[in-house]
């Protein structure tokens, strides 16, 4: 029977059970199941964890627009490969993800081509202007799965607040890009030593913070939750940190980038390294870390960004922002954070799924209790692999070429169906 | 890098030059004082590419490739056509093809260089990269200084001005660190890059102070539309607290004077300042195309010595 499956002898990280126990998992027609079901296919996880599939809650797939870059395919197809079962795209698709007809339109495609669920956030205003609201009750009623401009801040504070306001009566999570624009000035990389030696205009950690700031401020006036996307630096970190000790509904995701390296890493004018938010300085790069282990940071997400070679062979200084990361983010994870003891296991799947899936208010993902979907992934820590030059996505822009790491996934199942194996 | 007399084909970028590479340069350069011209490049066509419209480097460059013997062949560019990396790079493929060998490039992109030089065989000469390095003209500026004060070592030298957006500030504290001087960046903190003292540069922002005792000042050009970015307040606001005066040398007799060109007089020097007796400012001119000979002659020799 399709999707039905048993996961035979492996460690199960589940922190939805507090569970950390080698036992074994059963899949039934797509769901969780108690019991082994007749005629499943088995698969073999000794020495391997079981967690829930993976959430990626912010990557780019590009289509429609730049399928040179990337696709719904190809960008579900990497995420199977890095291990991950959810995605949520963007809308900075070109045209922008503004409108439910368009919605609808890469719902089905996304039904028919990938391997891996894709969810999508709609934008927040019309082409992603900043000028007016989109129809929030309409995307809503058409599949959107959260609210965000990114790729572009809400500059306008008055149209965030309207935006917040909208997004508490559709229930819908609004992901911010903070950044203020004037503070950051289109600088290609952090401000401070590195950028002074190459050359290159700095953007300020304050051009991120004050967006923070700000939206928290919004958070506290509307009680509407607010998810800043991809944060980078120790006072953004520190300012959600303390507006969760108040009590707001604001949650945060760290982009493996972000957590790997600073802006002393980035080799010549190398534009594999450049993205925005840009990688930051040392202090930054260990309050994220320090954030990811105390609760301050929610998930883990890649702010996976295509670009083709050309695009960014155009250097530092004028290559376009992204890299890739579908690919290497667990392993990533698990080199960096899980084996250097910043976090243990058991926060590593918070982090990568049931965090994510919790703010997207997910039911039946991020969790491997009987009845919730059938999305598991089989981790092998031990793999020691090096990440290769080619990729399963359609780029390969990634800062981590030749980089040797520990620990990937050995199968991705998504509601019993194996997608990735070893 | 080789053993010091000799320069790898992506030309120098002071950052990745030794002391001794540095002076061997200079030296060269002094040379070509008594020689005038040499056969050195003779049967060479030598390509200038300039993306961005400058006479002086560009005449500089030209002077000194046809004095080695070289063809030179002249390339107006609209800098919109050439902005992109790629473009560049086919224009340089194109003209390999056709045999040349020597790129002279100024481009206003931080770093392009670097990314194009591993992907030609021919040399690229750096004329300026955006605001990271224009290494011939430090090496110019230094070559000026050690004539007017003997050794660089202790020397101390004020850059003063647009630290932000100048290469040749970047070049000069990267060359004349390695020599032993200490430098000292001044200008309003518009304009100075948080971060630059990890160069080795000292940082001040009151002109007055960093020039006391100063053995020389290297004054750099203010671009004009800086002030509609807000960098600075208005150009008299700006030469009243950073422009270099004559009164303000009255107090540094021995304080030299330099400009990489072109001047703006009245905004960043007084004509009292720039045409005076501490004024080195021609004297960088003229020894702006012996660098640049000693810089192909010594790439050429590295060149034959590669194969
Ligand atoms: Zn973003």
């Amino acid at each position: 029977m399709p999707g039905n499956l048993v996961i035979k002898g492996g460690l199960v990280v589940d922190p939805s059970q507090r569970l950390e126990e080698v036992r074994d998992v059963f899949v039934e027609g797509g769901k969780i199941a108690k019991k082994a079901p007749e005629g499943a296919l088995v698969v073999d996880a000794a020495g391997c964890w079981v967690v829930p599939g993976l959430v990626d809650m912010h990557v780019h797939l590009r289509e429609p627009g730049r399928e040179a870059d990337e696709t719904i395919a190809s960008g579900a197809a990497a995420a199977a490969a890095g291990g991950v079962t959810t995605v949520l795209a963007m809308p900075n698709t070109e045209p922008p993800l503004d409108n439910p007809s368009l919605l609808s339109l890469l719902r089905a495609k996304a039904a028919i081509d990938a391997k891996v669920n894709v969810l999508f956030a709609a934008a927040v205003s019309l082409g992603q202007r900043g000028a007016a609201l989109t129809e929030i009750f309409r995307l809503r009623e058409a599949g959107a799965a959260a609210l965000s401009d990114d790729g572009r801040p809400v500059m306008d504070s008055g149209l965030m607040r309207r935006a917040l306001e909208y997004s508490r009566d559709a229930g819908l999570l609004l992901i911010d890009h903070a950044e203020d624009l004037g503070l950051s000035a289109a600088a290609p990389m952090n401000e401070g030593p590195a950028a002074a030696a190459k050359g290159l205009r700095g953007a300020p950690w304050s051009a991120e913070t004050i967006h923070v700031l700000r939206d928290v401020a919004l958070c506290e006036l509307t009680g509407a939750g607010v998810h800043i996307a991809h944060i980078s630096a120790a006072q953004s970190v520190a300012a959600v940190r303390s507006a969760k000790k108040r009590g707001l509904p604001i949650s945060a995701e760290a982009a493996p980038h972000h957590f790997a390296l600073t802006d002393g890493d980035i080799e010549g004018f190398d534009a594999d390294y450049k993205m925005n938010p840009p990688l930051r300085s040392k202090a930054d790069r260990e309050a994220l870390l320090e954030g990811l282990a105390d609760g301050t940071i929610d998930a883990i997400a890649t702010d996976h960004a295509p670009h083709d070679g050309a695009k960014k062979a155009a250097g530092l200084a004028l290559a376009p922002c992204g890299v890739i990361g579908l690919e290497t983010s667990l392993g990533l994870a698990l080199t960096l954070l899980v084996a250097k003891k910043v976090i243990d296991k058991k926060r590593l799947v918070e982090l990568m799924s049931a965090g994510p899936a919790r703010l997207l208010g997910l039911k039946g993902k991020g969790s491997l209790r009987p009845g919730c979907d059938g999305d598991v992934t089989i981790v092998d820590p031990k793999a020691r692999w090096t990440v290769p030059g080619s990729f399963i996505s359609k780029s390969r822009n990634s800062p981590f070429l030749g980089m040797n790491l520990k620990g990937r996934a050995k199968a991705t199942i998504v509601a019993g169906e194996v997608v990735h194996a070893l | 890098m080789g053993d010091g007399s000799t320069l790898e084909p992506e030309g120098p970028a002071l950052q990745d030059l030794s002391a001794s590479e540095i002076e061997s340069i200079l030296d060269a350069a002094a040379s070509f004082k008594k020689s005038k011209t040499s056969k050195a490049l003779a049967g060479r066509v030598a390509t200038l590419i300039f993306s961005e419209p400058s006479t002086s480097t560009r005449s500089s460059f030209e002077i000194a490739a046809r004095r080695l013997s070289a063809e030179v062949l002249g390339f107006s560019t609209a800098s919109s056509s050439l902005l992109k990396g790629e473009t560049l790079l086919d224009t340089i493929w194109n003209l390999e093809a056709m045999g040349v060998e020597y790129f002279v490039v100024r481009h206003e992109v931080s770093g392009i260089l670097e990314e194009l030089a591993p992907r030609t065989k021919a040399s690229l000469i750096n004329a300026g990269d955006g605001a990271h390095e224009h290494p011939t003209q430090a090496l110019l500026d230094i070559l000026t200084l050690r004539e007017k004060k003997g050794a660089l070592k202790g020397l101390k030298v004020v850059i003063v001005g647009d630290i932000l957006h100048s290469r040749v500030a970047r070049s000069n504290i990267h060359g004349l660190k390695k020599l032993g001087a200490k430098v000292t960046v001044c200008g309003p903190r518009a304009l100075v890059p948080s971060g630059i003292e990890s160069l080795g540069a000292a940082v001040s922002h009151d002109l007055d102070a960093a020039l006391s005792g100063a053995d020389a000042v290297n004054v750099l050009r203010l671009q004009l539309e800086r002030q509609k970015e807000n960098f600075v307040t208005s150009l008299p606001d700006y030469y009243a607290a950073y422009g270099v005066t004559a009164e303000r040398l009255s107090k540094i007799p021995g304080c030299a004077v330099l400009h990489p060109g072109p001047m703006n007089r009245g905004v960043e020097i007084e004509s009292a300042a720039a045409d005076g007796p501490q004024s080195a400012i021609l004297e960088q001119v003229s020894n702006g195309v012996l660098v640049r000979m000693a810089v192909l002659a010594l790439i050429e020799e590295w060149r034959s010595h590669a194969g």
